[in-house]
């Protein structure tokens, strides 16, 4: 099992940051603010383009889980875990967002919007199947399992969104930071970018440690390797 | 016809490989002893040849099926007398081997399970739950589970496990009639003097590898005074 | 399909034979019901308008016992892997699990009703239709239920790893099974039940599908 060196992750993490820093300055401090909502309002500029990677990594988790369960290579198990981790933890900081615009604008710290209702549940979701992965020593029933769990969690996003939906909807209609109208679409792009780049690079990196972590709870391949007519299971290439 | 042909097994737990390796093959209506020390991977084997977990290296064929490939087939002509006897607690003696025979779409007439009891001394215990058996009776029970599929290849881990005196004579009867009805038979053992009595081929496995296979009559003499040898039953 | 009815077969009479366990968990799940009260408070109107919540809630607190008690019987002498090894499509015996696995709950939920209608003043007329929403609710938690809880007896702290995996799953039902519940107490002058029960369905037909797919690597190794 080969775990590649390279410094590709680091880069995109380095260009990550650079972009995030740039749009988020450009959003919260330069960009006029928005007529209605004033300040409170730029959080949107980093709102946003949270939302659209905490869905995307966890639709990589995924497509991670179920290459796994036709591959059975642990490169896509190691993929799986990093691609949840970061997944939960961008859900997490949607959520803490949400909350941080949600207290100014309505006096509350929540308030029921699907999206960010939906966020809460994924979090809770696919923070469980991680405490699962916790508990479960053997490495196979491990990757098994949580790929299992991840794909009948996603399937399941679409079904929660829908039912708080309806469920919120028969009281007033809530607005979120993004429903209002968007003036300047720069730094929006430029920070989805920045936390693209930031969360694939640390997807490589942490696949990479997880392939480490298999390492030492894995045999290594036997020295003489009897010629065999069926397949064997051991990944070839790379395992992050 | 080779029964059982194993090329290259190979089965890792954790850091540690069970079997090394293993490669052998068994003719049909053979009845073969397989021994070796505790931890030496007799159970792992048998369960790896049952299908009941995967070999992470090499293949296997029983009877010509492959073992990854036509996993069912291999399920249908193997049966596993493991060390968990597979037996449903609540349920009834009777019960436990109707269930067995549905699913195998074979009809459980009452009469026939109890003959089938019968053969293992716990014909008057028929209509008891599982959970008021001795150790030994839910051996005898498992026994009579295994034999209830009616397997070409039956693979018996410690078939004699906690059974007594009785149930040694019962178990070497079990045997005869197997092989005389043609069945293929691997059987893990301590017991090395039964063994010898009855099985004319043996596999020995040390630390996972097959350190040998053939003929019983020249299987080695195991190693006695370092006080890790084999234990010699009754 | 003959398998599927022997695996069901085997399902309910091991129930059966369990029935003390099953009405230990009523008695937990009327406990609960209780519980719930007391931490209302007295005021008739409000345990009133929120029963069918409770009942919920309730009813989900209970699943987490009687799914992982499912599997005990499976795991204890290997009986599952037995059934693997005949060969049992491991697909019918998840579809038997999951089918007697609902019918418990629904009989369970069935009779926190009378408790309901007692502590919350919360009857209805249109009992069938409840019984549906009952039966619809618990279809969509034993699916993921009994695949989770194959899972996790073959864990370590089970006992936390299966209400933690499947709360978050189970939310769907827990919204649209009190809704349908809350407009048969307190009536339902809109005719809103019927999307309600489009989703109870809809998330049931998913889950069970996802379960009988999905079930066998599961249990395998």
């Amino acid at each position: 099992m080969g775990v590649p060196r390279g410094p590709a992750p680091k880069l995109l993490v380095a260009l990550g940051a650079v972009l995030l820093c740039a749009g988020s300055y450009w959003g919260l401090a330069k960009a006029p603010g928005e007529v209605f909502m004033g300040d409170v309002q730029r959080i949107m500029y980093v709102h946003v383009p949270t939302a659209w990677n905490a869905m995307l990594a966890l639709t990589f988790a995924f497509v991670c889980a179920v290459f796994f369960l036709f591959t059975n290579s642990w490169k896509w198990d190691n993929r799986l875990e990093a691609a949840m981790e970061v997944g939960v933890l961008l859900s997490l900081l949607l959520c803490t967002q949400g909350a941080i615009w949600a207290k100014p604008t309505w006096g509350v710290w929540w308030d029921w919007d699907p999206r960010l209702t939906t966020t809460a549940v994924m979090v809770f979701a696919f923070g469980g199947i991680l405490a699962l992965r916790a508990f479960v020593d053997d490495p196979m029933k491990r990757a098994v399992w949580s790929a299992v769990a991840c794909i009948v969690a996603f399937a399941d996003v679409p079904i929660v969104y829908f039912s708080v939906k309806w469920w919120n909807s028969l009281h007033q209609a809530q607005s979120s930071p993004e429903t209002v109208s968007k003036a300047f679409h720069w730094p929006l792009r430029i920070n989805a970018f920045g936390i693209l780049f930031l969360w694939t690079g640390l997807v490589m990196l942490r696949s990479r440690l997880a392939a480490l972590r298999l390492r030492s709870e894995i045999a290594p391949p036997l020295p003489e390797r009897p010629r065999r007519a069926g397949a064997d299971t051991e990944a070839s290439g790379s395992a992050w | 016809m080779i029964a059982v042909a194993a090329e290259g097994l190979c089965r890792r737990y954790g850091r540690r490989w069970a079997l090394t390796d293993v490669s052998f093959e068994v003719p049909e209506g053979a009845l073969v002893m397989v021994t070796g020390r505790n931890g030496s991977g007799k159970s792992t084997l048998l369960r790896v040849l049952a299908t009941a977990i995967r070999a992470d290296l090499g293949t296997a064929r029983i009877l010509g099926h492959d073992l990854r490939a036509d996993r069912d087939e291999v399920r249908e002509k193997t049966a596993l007398l493991g060390h968990r006897t597979h037996l449903y607690e609540p349920l009834t003696a009777l019960e436990n081997l109707a269930l067995v025979a549905r699913f195998l779409g074979r009809e459980g007439r009452r009469s026939a399970l109890l003959e089938r009891l019968a053969e293992v001394g716990l014909s008057d215990r028929a209509d008891d739950p599982v959970q008021t058996f001795s150790a030994g009776m839910r051996q005898r029970l498992a026994l009579a589970r295994v034999l209830q599929q009616e397997a070409r290849v039956m693979l018996l881990d410690e078939p004699y496990g906690h059974l007594d005196a009785p149930g040694f004579l019962l178990v070497d009867e079990v045997l005869r009639r197997l092989r005389a009805g043609g069945a293929t038979v691997l059987m893990a053992t301590h017991l090395l003097q039964r063994g010898r009595a009855l099985c004319d081929r043996s596999l020995v496995l040390d630390g996972g590898r097959l350190v040998f296979a053939g003929a019983t009559a020249e299987m080695p003499a195991p190693a006695g005074a370092d006080g890790a040898g084999f234990a010699e039953g009754a | 399909m003959t398998a599927l009815l022997v695996a069901v077969r085997k399902d309910f009479l091991l129930q059966w034979r369990g029935r003390a366990q099953i009405i230990a968990i009523f008695a937990f799940g009327a406990a609960t019901l209780l519980l719930f009260s007391f931490a209302i408070g007295p005021d008739s109107v409000a345990l009133r308008q929120h029963a069918a919540g409770f009942l919920w809630l309730g009813l989900l607190l209970a699943s987490t016992l009687s799914l992982a008690e499912s599997f005990e019987r499976e795991m204890e002498e290997q009986a599952l892997e037995g059934l693997l090894l005949l060969p049992a499509s491991a697909r019918a015996l998840y579809y038997g699990k999951a089918i007697a696995n609902c019918a418990q709950l629904a009989a369970i939920g069935a009779a926190l009703v009378p408790v309901m209608v007692v502590l919350y003043d919360a009857g209805t007329i249109r009992l069938l239709s409840l019984l549906g929403v009952i039966v619809l609710g618990t279809a969509g938690l034993s699916a993921p239920g009994t695949l989770y809880a194959a899972m996790t007896a073959q864990t370590r702290a089970r006992q936390t790893l299966l209400p933690l995996l499947l709360f978050p799953l189970v939310v769907p039902v827990l919204l649209a099974a009190v809704k349908a519940t809350s407009l048969l107490i307190l009536g339902d002058p809109m005719g809103q039940l019927r999307p309600w029960v489009s989703l109870l369905v809809a998330f049931a037909v998913v889950q069970w599908a996802l379960g009988g797919l999905l079930f066998g690597r599961v249990v395998e190794d």
